[in-house]
C-alpha cells in the first residue's frame, strides 16, 4: 500500500505523488514515513528528502527546513523551500553561505535568538550544498 | 463654438489617450493572469498550515503560557493597522476602498478609547495616511507589489510584527486588504493576524484518528509554526492585492477606453456639424454676394 507524498513550499506545490517511503531530515535525526506509520508532526531541518518506490530511490528533494505531518496514509511536507537535488545550483549556494558566514561574525555575539537563526540557516545552506554535491 | 482646428486636436488628444488605456488594459489582463496564478499556487501551503496548527493548538487548549502570536496579549488596547494598497494608482477604487475602510476603522477603533498604530503597505496607502495620521504610523513598507511577490517579502513583514510584538508595541494585529472576488469587484476584508482567532483554528478532533506525536515537542512546534503562518497568511494577503489590483486597473481601464471612445464619437459628430455649418455659411456669402452682383 503506498503513501501520498505531498512536498508544498510557500510558492506552489513541488510533488504530490503515491511512493512507497519518504525519508526526511527531522531536526532530531532522519526519519522514514510509511504507511500505517502513527500520525506525527515534526520538525525538519535542511536536508534531502528522498523518495523511495519499493527498495529503490527514485527522487531527492532539497528541503532547507520546515514541518512535516504524516499519518497512515499521507505525508504533507511543509518546506519553507524546496528544491529537487538535480537544480541546486552550487555556485549560488556557496556565495550565499558566505554572506551568512559574514553576517555570523559580524552579528553581535549576545543577541542569542539571531545567532542560533543564523547558524541554522548556515547549516541548511552546507546542506544543500552538500545534496548538490554529491547529487 | 470651438473651431474645426481645436476640435481637430481634441480629437487627436482623446485617441491617444484610448490607446494608452487600451494598451494598460491589455497590460493588466496578462499581469492579472499571472498574479492569480500565483496566489492559486500558494493556496495548499496556505491550507496545509492551517491543518497543522487546528491539530496543534486542538492538543494544547486549556494549557498556559499559550505563545503571544495564538493567545495575544491578553489586553485590547492598542491596535495595529496593516492597510494593503498598492504602489500604483489608475487603478479605479482599489486604493481609496482600502483608505476609506482604514480611515473608518481608525475612526471607530479611536472613538472606543483604543490606540491606533499603522503599518500601511504600498505608496498609494503610506502617502494618504501620512497626511491625516502622520503621527500613527509606526513603520511602512513601499515595492512589495512590484512584478513578482517573493515570499521573503511576507517573512520580513511578518518578522517586523512579530518584533513589534515582542516589544509590547500593540495587541492586536489586524490587516485590511483587498480580497480578490472576481475580476470586476475586490471586496476590502479585515483579517485578524494577532491573536489568532481560536475558534477558527482550533481543531474539531477526529474521534477515530490516532493521537498524534509530535517531535520535539508541542510547544516547540508550536512556537515554529506561529511566525510561519503569520508569514503565510501576510503572503496570501499580498498576493490577494496583487491579484486584485490588476483586476481592478483592467477595469478601470476597460471603461476609460470605452468612455474615450464615446467622447470620441461625440467629437466627431460636433466636427462634422461645424464643418457643414462653416460649408452653408460659405456658400450663402458666394450666393448672396453673386445676387448682389
Amino acid at each position: 500500500m503506498p503513501i501520498k507524498v505531498e512536498i508544498i513550499s510557500p510558492e506552489k506545490v513541488l510533488v504530490s505523488r503515491d511512493v512507497d517511503m519518504v525519508v526526511m531530515p527531522g531536526e532530531e535525526g532522519d526519519i522514514a514515513a510509511m504507511p500505517e506509520h502513527a500520525p506525527m508532526m515534526l520538525l525538519l531541518r535542511g536536508g534531502t528528502v528522498t523518495l523511495y518506490e519499493g527498495e529503490t530511490p527514485t527522487d531527492h528533494y532539497f528541503v532547507g527546513g520546515g514541518f512535516a505531518d504524516m499519518t497512515q496514509t499521507r505525508c504533507t511536507i511543509l518546506a519553507d523551500e524546496a528544491v529537487p537535488v538535480t537544480e541546486i545550483s552550487i555556485d549560488a549556494a556557496t556565495a550565499r553561505l558566505e554572506a551568512l558566514t559574514e553576517a555570523w561574525e559580524s552579528a553581535d555575539k549576545s543577541d542569542v535568538s539571531r545567532l542560533e537563526g543564523l547558524m541554522s540557516k548556515i547549516q541548511s545552506v552546507r546542506a544543500e550544498i552538500d545534496a548538490g554535491a554529491g547529487g | 463654438m470651438a473651431s474645426l482646428k481645436e476640435l481637430r486636436a481634441r480629437i487627436g488628444s482623446v485617441k491617444s489617450t484610448k490607446k494608452i488605456t487600451s494598451a494598460m488594459k491589455m497590460v493588466a489582463a496578462a499581469k492579472l493572469r499571472r498574479a492569480q496564478l500565483h496566489a492559486e499556487a500558494a493556496r495548499p501551503y496556505a491550507a496545509a498550515m492551517r491543518r497543522m496548527l487546528g491539530e496543534l493548538a486542538g492538543s494544547m487548549t486549556g494549557q498556559d503560557g499559550l505563545p503571544q502570536l495564538l493567545a495575544g496579549t491578553g489586553n485590547d488596547r492598542v491596535h495595529l493597522l496593516i492597510p494593503i494598497t498598492s504602489d500604483r494608482g489608475l487603478a479605479g477604487g482599489f486604493n481609496s476602498n482600502i483608505n476609506r475602510t482604514t480611515r473608518l476603522t481608525i475612526r471607530r477603533l479611536q472613538s472606543e478609547g483604543k490606540v491606533v498604530k499603522l503599518l500601511p503597505i504600498g505608496r498609494k496607502g503610506y502617502d494618504y495616511l501620512s497626511r491625516e495620521y502622520a503621527d500613527l504610523i509606526v513603520d511602512h513598507v513601499i515595492g512589495v507589489g512590484g512584478k513578482e511577490i517573493p515570499f521573503s517579502a511576507a517573512s520580513d513583514l511578518g518578522a517586523k510584527v512579530t518584533a513589534l510584538l515582542e516589544a509590547g508595541q500593540f495587541d492586536v494585529c489586524t490587516v485590511i486588504y483587498n480580497q480578490f472576488r472576481n475580476v470586476m469587484s475586490q471586496v476590502p476584508t479585515p483579517l485578524q493576524l494577532i491573536p489568532l482567532g481560536l475558534e477558527e483554528a482550533e481543531a474539531k478532533p477526529d474521534p477515530n484518528a490516532a493521537q498524534y506525536e509530535f517531535e520535539p515537542d508541542e510547544q516547540v512546534l508550536l512556537e515554529r509554526l506561529l511566525p510561519r503562518n503569520l508569514q503565510v497568511q501576510m503572503y496570501a494577503a499580498l498576493l490577494e492585492s496583487a491579484a486584485g489590483e490588476q483586476g481592478a486597473r483592467m477595469t478601470a481601464m476597460d471603461n476609460a477606453t470605452r468612455n474615450a471612445g464615446k467622447a470620441i464619437d461625440r467629437l466627431t459628430q460636433t466636427y462634422n456639424r461645424t464643418r457643414q455649418a462653416n460649408i452653408t455659411n460659405d456658400l450663402i456669402e458666394i450666393i448672396s454676394g453673386a445676387q448682389a452682383v
